[in-house]
């Protein structure tokens, strides 16, 4: 050691085997990492030439990939945790525990009720998550299920999509609707007159859940929830991740930069500031503010458009012959030209642009928007990506490709509701090409693939498995076309992310020059059964250079 | 029943009992009225919000916006500015809402406030906002107010994006306000009128310029006695020029007071405004609320004093004789 930066020795890293995702050497022994950068990556005696270095073989029996990137979640899931996890499959929680699925009503008011007896107060809410009535037979929860649980304390569960909840007659009566004479789309009632206890849409859910212990602002991450979301993606391989919508007020700013700024914290977040709230100039503005404040761990600077609503909730907007059980199309979440504007403004910026589109009308617009934007202000390069997408047709890629559009599509859709947009929502036929991923590439747009989390659970290799294998829950296979392989899955959740989140020259491959960031693996998913991708070990990961112990956490 | 019309120069204040009644320290109602100002992006909601939030007359107004952005509040009326909420002297505070009005509405501090605005974004659906409004017991629904550009919304009806979204926001509407009319010549106005009045016959239908539509018109507790000034750029010169005209009739004898209500708020040519009291068939004190097509009917606060202020244009040759033959019919 001489003068000057005090520098780390150069450590290489010994692996059962390196899946780098760099095509001109695909597959390597060894990794040498210095001050949190890849210095390369090759064989023992091809990295010895970089002089000093210190052998590590930690993880000699492990598999290394380029750390998962997350294109498409919300760090909020570590908040939502602290509610009880209702949902019909198995799920992680932030610390490694398993919670098992609720495959009965009887089952989610067993849960409810341990946490009814963990409780002293009688009045305390509870606040359950990730509920979804559509695999059990009865089809709807009641309030007189919620009442087995308490009569006393409000009880409310979000269901799995985030756009209905079910509460208690306690709850029900706390917000004032526990009475006869409703009259409102979103409160079914029961024969007796009175609402059963199901709310359906963000309108009736919010007066009702705050009762029930639901935070009123559902997106926001907070500082233990920040640090929770950190564990799971540690526990998932996951080392970029996104929160991909945001108000980003002044105190969550401060919130993320202190969080990610501690030493033990696990990723590199990249957080969307959402359109709604402000005019497309205070948009652009504020983005431009926000970028200042970007550091490497808290990525800032950029805008998610939020177009139409949810297909399932029949909220999307989409083209005829529109939703298969007949109800009417959907509703828009931002005016054309309010879109055209923010993208024009965006790409005279160089500010990035990424849309929520669930329905194909509304791709067709952002689309037609992109068009318009591009030809007046020409741009290379601005990887504006289409989020979900779910509905994209072929003659839609033929656009995108010619516009520079990347695609994130919903994988984890299909196997939690695609069984329901088989039968209720879109009909066998546009089911079955539902994020249509083997099109995508086909027609060479950029994709990544995205769990949504916290709607869906946030772990890259269940998600490529979702896009290999195209199960829906109930174990049918629908819209086997539309399968990718499992290299083409891996790409999706490394290079292709990182490509949509315009970091893919810092990461998303092991190559010499990019961030050491590793998904310490078990096995081999390349070599793994394609039906069992998701079911590989993960150690936990490398960020930085900082190595992440699952087992420790 | 007596009427006297007007149509030249407004009654004086004392004139209206409506008018001291409402002046009058009124019981705090249970629920807040609210009036939604609804229309798709550049029909002109902000200009209105601006007139309202200028010409406040003393009334305690809550005016929920989508986004700050064009609004255009006097500088020397901020008293105050955090995040999202802007409060203004004279009691009025201003908050912007972003994607949760639900949650803005419930945070609001309903013991300070006269009324509620809310400002529907441009691909808000009105009648959804109205319908949630409806769960909450805080808050009743005072007026759906629409507003049309006039110079495209023709256009935009047969938009492939948003015609739909055009159409389900006008089929909400009490009162549809056709705005940008200095843009078009008078044929195309009437044009443009006689279209929306065909197509939404559920709501009144006016033609206006930078969206110059006395807020006593619409907003229940403003005053009505100086509807031609209270805009941005009305001034008080209008007496010879009026596109008012106001009656005030006696409504003397008791009557089915929510037939009353329902049959001024259908006549034809039509009423833009209706307020004052009336005795129910129990000789109970009742206030009637017309605004646009939309009436309501609450007992009345004590010491009210019979009598119907009536309101519509005067283009529409609206005759006293007309209105009081409603009075006499229930």
């Amino acid at each position: 050691m001489l003068f000057g930066t005090v520098h780390q020795m150069i450590t290489i890293y010994s692996a059962k085997k390196i899946i780098t995702m760099n095509p001109a050497r695909p597959i390597a022994s060894h990794v040498a990492v210095k001050d949190g950068m890849i210095v390369g990556a090759g064989s023992l005696s091809e990295l010895e030439g970089f002089g000093e270095f210190r052998l590590d073989d930690r993880f000699a029996c492990k598999v290394l990939m380029p750390g998962f990137v997350e294109g498409h979640s919300h760090a909020v899931e570590g908040k939502w945790w602290r509610y009880v996890y209702c949902g019909f499959f198995d799920r992680m929680d932030p610390h490694g525990k398993i919670w098992s699925g609720l495959q009965s009503i009887d089952a989610v008011v067993a849960r409810l009720k341990e946490q009814d007896a963990s409780l002293s107060d009688p009045d305390t809410p509870i606040a359950g998550w990730s509920v979804d009535p559509i695999y059990y037979p009865e089809k709807r929860i009641t309030r007189e299920d919620l009442d087995r649980v308490s009569k006393t304390r409000p009880i409310g569960i979000m269901h799995a999509s985030g756009h209905i909840m079910n509460v208690n007659s306690r709850a029900l009566e706390l917000a004032g609707f526990l009475r006869a004479g409703i009259e409102n789309g979103g409160l079914p009632l029961g024969d007796d007159g009175i609402p059963t206890g199901e709310l359906r849409g963000p309108d009736v859910m919010m007066p009702v859940g705050q009762h029930a212990g639901f935070d009123s602002n559902m997106l926001d991450f907070d500082e233990p929830g920040l640090v929770d979301f950190g564990k799971l993606c540690i526990r998932t391989g996951v080392t970029t991740a996104t929160d991909l919508a945001a108000k980003l007020d002044d105190d969550l700013v401060e919130i993320g930069l202190e969080v990610t700024s501690r030493s033990d914290f696990p990723i590199r977040l990249s957080a969307y500031r959402f359109h709604h709230g402000l005019t497309p100039k205070e948009l652009l503005q504020h983005v431009t503010q926000l970028a200042e404040k970007s550091t490497d761990r808290f990525r800032l600077g950029r805008i998610k458009i939020v177009a139409d609503g949810s297909i399932q909730g029949f909220t999307a907007r989409i083209n005829p012959p529109g939703y298969y059980n007949g109800a009417p199309n959907g509703l828009w979440y931002i005016a054309p030209e309010q879109m055209l504007e923010i993208y024009e403004g965006a790409l005279k910026n160089s500010i990035q642009v990424h849309t929520h589109t669930n329905g194909d009308e509304a791709t067709d617009l952002a689309i037609d928007m992109l068009d318009k934007a591009l030809q007046k202000v020409p741009s290379k390069d601005h990887r504006f990506t289409i989020q979900h997408g779910q509905l994209i047709n072929a003659a839609q890629f033929r656009r995108m490709a010619t516009l520079g559009f990347c695609v994130n599509h919903f994988a984890n859709h299909h196997f939690y509701w695609g069984d329901e947009h088989y039968q209720l929502t879109v009909g066998p036929e546009r089911a079955e090409r539902m994020n249509p991923c083997r099109t995508a590439l086909d027609h060479n747009i950029p994709l990544a693939i995205h769990s949504d989390a916290p709607i869906t659970p946030i772990d890259p290799l269940f998600t490529a498995w979702c896009a290999v294998n195209r199960l829906t829950g109930s174990g049918r296979v629908q819209g086997e076309y539309e399968r990718i392989t499992v290299d083409e899955a891996l790409y999706a959740i490394t290079l292709g992310a990182a490509y949509t989140l315009q970091l893919d020259h810092e990461i998303g491959s092991i190559e010499a020059g990019k961030c050491a960031d590793f998904a310490v693996l078990d096995d081999d998913p390349i070599e793994a059964d394609p039906a069992a991708l998701k079911d590989i070990g993960i150690w936990g990961t490398v960020q930085d250079g900082r190595i992440f112990d699952a087992s420790q956490l | 029943m007596q009427a006297s019309s007007d149509t030249s120069s407004l009654p004086e204040p004392s004139t209206h009992a409506a008018d001291q009644a409402a002046d009058q320290d009124l019981a705090k109602p249970s629920s807040l009225p609210v009036t939604i100002v609804g229309g798709y992006l550049g029909s002109g909601k902000t200009t209105l919000i601006n007139h309202v939030l200028n010409n406040s007359s003393g009334r305690k107004y809550a005016v929920l916006v989508n986004d700050f952005g064009e609004l255009a509040i006097d500088a020397q009326l901020i008293e105050s500015k955090e995040g999202d909420v802007i409060n203004l002297s004279g009691g009025c505070v201003c908050c912007s809402y972003g994607n949760d009005l639900i949650s803005a509405l419930m945070q609001l501090d309903t013991s300070t406030i006269d009324q509620v605005v809310i400002e529907a974004s441009g691909v808000a659906l009105p009648g959804a906002i109205a319908g949630s409004l409806s769960l909450l017991s805080e808050f009743k629904v005072a007026s759906v107010v629409v507003l049309a550009d006039g110079s495209t919304v023709k256009q935009q009806s047969t938009d492939r994006y948003i015609a739909d979204t055009i159409d389900r926001q006008l089929v909400s509407a009490d009162l549809v306000l056709i705005n940008k009319t200095d843009l078009l010549d008078s044929l195309q106005v009437e044009q443009v009128k006689s279209w929306l009045r065909n197509s939404y016959p559920s709501a009144r239908t006016v033609a206006t310029r930078h969206a110059e539509y006395p807020v006593g018109l619409f907003l229940l507790d403003h005053p009505l006695n100086h509807i031609d000034r209270d805009t941005a750029s009305g001034n008080g010169n209008s007496h010879t020029t009026s596109i008012y005209t106001t009656f005030t009739l006696e409504a003397n004898n008791n009557c089915d007071v929510n037939e009353l209500a329902a049959k001024l708020a259908d006549a034809e040519p039509g009423l833009l405004r209706v307020k004052g009291f009336a005795r129910n068939l129990k000789g109970q004190m009742q206030l009637i609320q017309i605004v646009g097509k939309r009436w309501t009917v609450q007992p009345a606060p004590s010491g009210a004093k019979e009598g119907l202020v009536c309101i519509g244009l005067s283009s529409d040759k609206l005759s006293s004789e007309s209105v009081s033959a409603i009075l006499g019919s229930v």
